[in-house]
């Protein structure tokens, strides 16, 4: 599909968003796995994940590997890759699809000293047009007899942006997060935990590729102009988590999360899991996730002319909308005979259904209806990962 | 709660992170379509770096 009159260059990369979370992932991935005063276990996790929805397949691996060196040191390592092809919403209504590779390496280290574990790490991400490098670290401890562990985080990311079809466009972009952390022992079942973590965006935070739409005597009844976002973006999480075992050795756990931010966004999450032993060998999964937030306050599917504000976004992730995901997981051990190098290994098996209901972002692909009339857009994904975690 | 009353808290079936590499790539899926980030739960943790 050609790009429309106007819309700049043919490709029009609707995933730009994505790389912020990404980083995000891959900076909990190698940036959590210490708990205080235990270091984790040695292992090796190779993971095949797929994406498919509203027009677009994204699939890759991750690979991640840890390894202990002595008794107060352990390293771990990430290796992620996708490849995006297809066409979403975005593509089809204002541009051509495209395909693109992403990757991104991490690099992590954990000490421990004391009931105090130190951890430190840098991760660099890049595709054709966008480069990002974050450095990380933090603090946990072990506290009253072991019952509460307490963590200090604190990150530091730098982005640089591109335009495909215009090579003197650089913009970049600094973000910086801190968190704070406690998990509890609360009974002889049940565990607790409290997260709060404050996010600072300054820079190019948009999408240079995406459009707001407005009002105008086109034969289609809008036009589209450039987006415009703020340059800085304050936010503010907390979240609170609790997972409690059941007498027939079966375990339950829900999260919620509230948050909010400069832009407007207020958003809420809830998760509920049910994690069941079987058969010996095997653990199955349930587990459900309901999500919702609040449109940017800038934010409009139809502006009323061009121009109209300083600031304006027709984006999907910064629209009202309501998400809904139900997913299972199956998992098979291995125990090998003679433990040599390999102590236990799993397969596993991963699928998730997310259901997206907008609340102000219209299907612009429907012809015919007056702009700002058309039927708002839904979007139904299957998420499936197959991975293999080996502990040696 | 005793050490020795932890028996069942440390049933690998109730950590909060079993997957860890999972678990991450859902955290990407979720926030790259989402507005919300951070504090995704991962006690313990350094960053979540958006």
């Amino acid at each position: 599909m050609k790009a429309p009159k106007g819309c700049g260059p043919a490709i029009h990369k609707a995933q730009r968003p994505q790389l912020g979370a990404l980083y995000a992932a891959a900076a909990a991935l190698v940036g959590t796995a210490a708990k205080g005063g235990v270091l984790p276990d040695d292992r090796a996790d190779l993971l095949y994940h797929s994406y498919s929805g509203g027009g677009v397949t994204i699939n890759g691996t991750s690979l991640l590997v840890r390894k202990k060196v002595g008794d107060h040191v352990s390293l771990v390592g990430n290796w992620y890759t996708d490849s995006v092809s297809g066409a979403s919403i975005d593509v089809v209504t204002q541009a051509s699809p495209y395909k693109e590779k992403r990757s991104q390496g991490s690099l992590g280290v954990d000490l421990l000293l004391g009931k105090a574990t130190y951890s430190a790490g840098y991760i660099n991400g890049s595709e054709p047009d966008f480069r990002s490098r974050t450095a990380y670290a933090s603090v946990s401890e072990d506290l009253f007899g072991d019952l509460t562990t307490i963590t200090f985080g604190a990150s530091r990311g730098w982005d640089k942006v591109g335009e495909r079809g215009a090579p003197d466009f650089k913009a970049t972009a600094d973000r910086r997060n801190w968190s704070v952390g406690l998990s509890q022992v609360l009974t002889r079942n049940l565990l607790a935990s409290l997260a709060v973590e404050t996010s600072e965006s300054e820079g190019y935070l948009q999408n240079p590729y995406r459009q707001a739409r407005y009002l105008s005597g086109d034969p289609r009844g809008y036009s589209y102009e450039k987006e415009a976002y703020p340059h800085t973006r304050t936010g503010n999480a907390f979240a609170a988590r609790a997972k409690y075992y059941l007498r027939w050795r079966a375990a339950l756990d829900g999260n919620y999360r509230y948050y909010r931010d400069t832009w407007g966004i207020v958003a809420h999450t809830a998760e509920l899991g049910y994690t069941l032993p079987a058969f010996h060998r095997w653990v199955f999964d349930a587990h459900a996730r309901y999500y919702r937030q609040k449109q940017a306050s800038f934010y409009a599917d139809l502006f009323p002319y061009q121009g109209s504000q300083n600031f304006l976004a027709r984006d999907r992730e910064l629209a009202a909308f309501k998400e809904l995901g139900l997913g299972f997981g199956a998992s098979w051990e291995l125990r090998p005979r003679h433990r040599g190098l390999l102590q236990k290994a799993t397969f596993n098996l991963r699928y998730d259904n997310l259901r997206f209901k907008y609340d102000d972002f219209r299907d612009l692909r429907v012809q015919g209806a007056a702009a700002g009339t058309e039927p708002l857009y839904t979007l139904k994904a299957n998420v499936l990962q197959l991975y293999v975690s080996a502990w040696f | 709660v005793k050490p020795y009353e932890r028996e069942h808290l440390a049933d690998p079936i109730m950590s909060f992170e079993r997957d860890p590499v999972s678990g991450a790539y859902l955290d990407h899926v979720h926030e790259s379509r989402e507005g919300a980030r951070g504090a995704t739960g991962n006690v313990g943790g350094g960053c979540g770096c958006n």
